[in-house]
């Protein structure tokens, strides 16, 4: 499993370069948003005006961070389950979002169309969000002030540490439950 | 009649929420420790590395384990010859809630159902009360994250279904949940009672102490018979296959009604936090 260094925005070549399993250190600029955000980026679509950011080349992050206390750009910022964004994320991709941020398993959909539009799966670990924090140097609320901890932030990570979950070629790392072994007991 | 003032409620129950965010209960550090050392997968081990030094940042920094610091779920046993004075009891806790919240700078997760605007408090909380003898006023406090929460069930099985049935459906909203809720999880489990009542049981089942083993030894072999079922699936922590994919199983029993087997399965997920206080 190789480790490599990406800075953001990414390419198609970045992309294809990253296998499951992998680890990567990201350095630049992400994008927060979850549920809530999601929803308000593709009324946006439908309406014709223009995204809050490029998504060419992004990454967003499914997160909703705890409020910064004094002294820090952000509170706690670990990922959120991603398959609440799996009806929104093909749309995204087709537009040139190169990556996701989160945990849990994603759709077939999903997976076609990071395939299709060469874009990378990437999992943090959930529940270290303390942790994960201080890799955050800079945090900017860009969108939707008013949905609190659900607003799209700037981010500036320096070395965010990540796994690839799927890559561009379809691979998956999250294991396939062994029911048989577990129902025999 | 004892008499406990309304801000002393309020104090506890907000230290309470502010504490159970930052520090994890010490036999779920234990685990955690147990489950580096027994991996073999490095990246499972490399997870539980990552949770540890979570659980060490989060108490030198104050930042909150996780950013979703719960809903704010509470278990009162009232004593019948205490009173809160002041106000009542339920606002008391609310009001302590919301400030912890805010002054622990914690994430405030509550909303509309339908217009989903948060409610800025992180309030209402979820309070169940229990009326016991005596004159001390009991609190547990849990802060329960959505993620572990959306892959929770609650199941209405007929008696035919026994035991055979509950376990396949435990084991397999397990397998089903997967990586989603931040595995290593805790598996509470509710039998018996009726509809709500399983689900609180499957709840209040998730505060006992990782290790200790229930009264009734009958139920005790179910409950480590079915732990073992599970972490032969090879979800592992955070899905990435290993031997750690529950942590405990915790079962509470209740006599339900001749037709029905009702069947509650609350997942936690590893940031097992919560607290309790006697006042
Ligand atoms: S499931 Fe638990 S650890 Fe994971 S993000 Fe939610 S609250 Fe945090």
């Amino acid at each position: 499993m190789a480790e490599h260094h990406l800075k953001t925005p990414l390419t198609d070549a970045d992309i294809e370069k990253l296998k499951s399993g992998d680890v990567v250190y990201i350095t630049g600029t992400i994008y927060t948003g979850r549920d809530a955000a999601h929803k308000r980026l593709v009324d946006t679509l439908d309406k014709g005006d223009p995204l809050p950011f490029d998504l060419k080349g992004a990454l967003i992050y499914y997160v909703g961070p705890s409020p910064a206390p004094p002294g820090r750009p952000i509170g706690s910022a670990g990922p959120t389950t991603s398959y609440r964004m799996d009806t929104y994320a093909p749309r995204l991709h087709g537009l040139g979002l190169k990556g996701t941020i989160g945990k849990g398993r994603r759709s077939r959909e999903v997976r076609d169309a990071m395939i299709k539009h060469k874009a990378a799966y990437f999992g943090a670990t959930g529940g270290a969000g303390a942790l994960l924090s201080q890799a955050i140097k800079g945090a900017k609320v860009i969108a939707y002030d008013d949905l609190g901890p659900e607003a799209i932030r700037e981010l500036t990570v320096e070395n965010f540490p990540l796994l690839v979950i799927n890559d561009c070629h379809d691979g998956e790392l999250y294991t396939t439950p062994n029911l048989e072994a577990a129902l025999a007991g | 009649m004892r008499t406990i003032p309304a801000q002393t409620v309020i104090d506890k129950v907000a230290e309470m929420c502010i504490s159970a965010n930052r520090e994890l209960p010490e036999d779920v550090m234990a685990s955690f420790r147990k489950g580096q050392e027994e991996e073999e997968n490095p990246a499972a081990k490399e997870v539980f590395r990552q949770l540890i030094e979570n659980a060490e940042m989060s108490k030198d920094t104050g930042l909150p384990l996780c950013q979703d610091c719960g809903l704010a779920v509470f278990f009162v046993e009232m004593g019948e010859e205490a009173r809160v004075e002041g106000m009542g009891i339920r606002q008391a806790i609310n009001e302590g809630m919301v400030k912890g919240y805010q002054e622990g700078y914690l994430r405030k997760s509550s909303c509309d159902p339908f217009t989903r605007k948060n409610t800025g408090d992180n309030g209402p909380a979820i309070i169940h009360f229990d009326l016991v003898p005596g004159d001390k006023i009991k609190i547990w406090m849990m802060a329960k994250g959505g993620g572990s929460e959306n892959m929770s069930r609650v199941m209405m099985f007929p008696p035919a279904a026994g035991w055979k049935g509950l376990r396949e459906f435990i084991i397999n909203r397990v397998a089903e949940a997967g990586p989603n809720p931040c595995p290593p999880i805790l598996v509470g489990v509710g039998i018996g009672g009726n509809f709500e009542l399983a689900a609180i049981n499957s709840k209040k089942a998730l505060l006992r102490e990782l290790d200790d083993k229930h009264a009734d030894p009958e139920v005790a072999k179910l409950e480590e018979e079915v732990l073992a079922a599970i972490n032969k699936l090879n979800v592992g922590p955070m899905g990435l296959g290993g031997k750690n994919t529950c942590l405990a199983v915790k079962i509470a029993v209740a006599p339900c009604h001749l037709a029905s087997l009702p069947l509650a399965v609350n997942i936690q997920c590893h940031s097992a936090r919560h607290k309790e206080v006697v006042l």
